[in-house]
């Protein structure tokens, strides 16, 4: 450290006295920032300890006043496999799996060739998609009810696929549409005449390109469609066709909460997600907000 | 050929817009024309109903109330969740070791469902053996679990707050991610230049970090007001909205309805929809309003 400071000094000798104060305060104000840094860390880490520790509860156990589990009842985590949330979860699994293909079929033309053609109407579509980027599909619950319901496709998991997927494409079109826009129109015309075809440069050269662009849609996707609540609380009525959330919040309703099954269950739908998210996050920032800054 | 041609973007881009026209365009015609029709409890349509639904949605005893209800919820939430991302972006733009783990802490509320985030703290406020009232007794601010005082969800007067913090905790992480990303595009140089000039640390602050963090603000801002003018599941697993609809803000209370008068539902939605509009206007005309101040 000190040899680190010390150049410094010399070049600034007209601060002969502050620098012996500076070296020692950055290292309290470091302890400070770092002090403080991890208890907010903590703070929002601490429902999700909370969520983990309650899962590995034994049921006799719940109603005692203590933080930790007397014993740890890992078989809790097992048990969720066994019960009927398993069958919850591929519901949520063929949703969010189903939405996350149908913004990759439908995104990934639309942004590519908005970003690579100016075509009539191109404008008013780019303005279509920042639109629909505002809406959420709580605020039009009733519209999208009445609407599968004239369609007979309440109860079905297609309408759950088509919602999510169709809030969603906004955000997709978007940050895919500033990634194909980044690659240069060169390095794909110069496939194209090497033979490769129109489609051969754009599976060859521009997709390969542009993946982080395409991931990040399908993760932000996939997990939006996977947390989804309200949509599907509308949309579903039979619990075998109700995605996990939905089945998680109907065990409050009753008289006594098995809360040890319902965090195990959150606990194996929580922690892939956040680890997914963390892959994108900051890709995840630069897509929402870039938008509607221009 | 030519008229092939001219078809070519339809091919492309129009999947997407096809999607987005059945799935965030309909909904919202379908809304407004059912907020004018008699629709029975099984869906059924039976005629026209002019303003009858409007009629009686204004005349329901608590409308008045749950309407100033999600105004305030919106302004609470949004603004202190603004206050304390500022502060929180401002810890995280320090160096100290770990940050970038740090940093990962808060992608947890911001990855989990929101719903299950609001479940936990509803198993956290448990009269009898949360921890959250585990916690207040060691304080001394209780003196026993369970009971009324330990009851915080019981009361409206200590569950709104609740909910507010709850909002608060899952908005705070994507505003403080917002905002660093914001503070990483202010070049090096313009704080050097106000060091020069003998500028103090909350002058500097004042006059050059929030102006230059104002892009980022207002969007980072704005895509808040429509989640939490949104927000529903927060409020139903923690509460449903009572008791009696003392915590129930319009969201809620559209959701209410719904299963008893479609379109008295349908006609809060357009409320609901019409104070989304409003609101960002408002918030658009308030920041450029600033601007101009500046």
């Amino acid at each position: 450290m000190a040899i680190k400071t010390l150049p410094s000094q010399a070049t600034r000798p007209r601060h002969h006295v502050r620098p012996a104060r500076r070296r020692s305060m950055p290292k309290l104000k470091t302890v400070l920032v770092a002090a403080a840094a991890y208890v907010v860390a903590f703070v929002f880490l601490f429902p999700y300890v909370v969520m983990l520790l309650t899962s590995l509860r034994s049921q006799e156990s719940l109603r005692e006043v203590s933080f930790w589990p007397k014993e740890w009842v890992w078989s809790n985590l097992a048990n969720f496999w066994a019960g009927g949330l398993a069958g919850n979860l591929w519901v949520t699994l063929k949703v969010a799996g189903g939405s996350t293909v149908l913004v990759l079929l439908v995104a990934l033309p639309a942004a590519y060739y908005s970003a690579r053609h100016n075509f009539r109407g191109r404008t008013a579509f780019l303005i279509l998609v920042l639109i629909t980027q505002m809406f959420q599909p709580t605020a039009m619950l009733v519209g999208i009810y009445r609407e599968f319901f004239q369609f007979g496709l309440v109860d079905s998991i297609w309408s759950l696929i088509l919602v999510n997927g169709g809030f969603n494409l906004a955000f997709a079109v978007w940050i895919l549409n500033a990634y194909f826009a980044s690659i240069p129109r060169e390095l794909e015309e110069a496939a194209f005449i090497d033979g490769n075809g129109r489609f051969g440069a754009l599976f060859r050269i521009t997709l390969p390109l542009a993946l982080p662009g395409v991931i990040t849609a399908l993760i932000f996707t996939f997990i939006a469609a996977w947390n989804e609540f309200v949509v599907a609380l509308t949309l579903t009525t039979t619990p075998e066709n109700q995605p996990l959330t939905v089945a998680l919040n109907s065990f409050i309703g009753q008289y006594q909460v098995d809360w040890q099954n319902l965090f195990a269950g959150s606990v194996i739908a929580t922690i892939p997600v956040i680890i997914l998210f963390a892959l994108i996050e900051r890709k995840v920032v630069g897509g929402l907000t870039a938008g509607s800054i221009k | 050929m030519r008229r092939l041609r001219a078809l070519e973007p339809l091919a492309w881009v129009g999947p997407a817009v096809v999607l987005i026209a059945l799935v965030v365009l309909w909904p919202v015609i379908e809304m407004i024309r059912s907020s004018f029709l008699k629709i029975s409890r099984f869906g059924v349509v039976q005629g026209g109903n002019g303003f009858a639904n409007y009629e009686k949605l204004f005349g329901e005893k608590d409308f008045a109330d749950i309407m100033v209800r999600s105004v305030i919820w919106v302004v609470a939430v949004v603004a202190l969740t603004v206050l304390i991302s500022l502060a929180l972006a401002q810890l995280f733009n320090q160096n100290f070791p770990l940050r970038k783990a740090a940093r990962w802490a808060l992608i947890a509320p911001w990855a989990a469902s929101v719903l299950m985030t609001a479940i936990i703290f509803k198993w956290m406020l448990d009269p009898e053996v949360g921890v959250i009232n585990q916690i207040r007794l060691k304080l001394g601010l209780i003196d026993a679990m369970g009971g009324a005082s330990a009851d915080q969800l019981g009361d409206a007067s200590t569950a709104m707050p609740w909910l507010v913090f709850v909002a608060v905790f899952v908005s705070v992480p994507f505003t403080t991610y917002a905002l660093l990303a914001g503070l990483a595009t202010i070049p090096a140089d313009v704080y050097e230049a106000a060091k020069m000039d003998g500028a103090t640390r909350f002058r500097t602050y004042w006059s050059i970090t929030l102006p230059l963090l104002r892009p980022a603000l207002t969007v980072a801002a704005l895509i808040n007001v429509m989640n939490v003018f949104n927000s529903f599941p927060i409020i139903w697993a923690m509460t449903h909205g009572q008791p009696g609809y003392s915590t129930a803000t319009s969201t809620i209370l559209m959701f209410i309805l719904k299963g008893s008068n479609i379109g008295e539902s349908a006609a809060m939605s357009v409320v609901n929809f019409g104070m989304v509009i409003i609101l960002t206007a408002i918030f658009l005309k308030v920041s450029r309003w600033n601007k101009e101040v500046a």
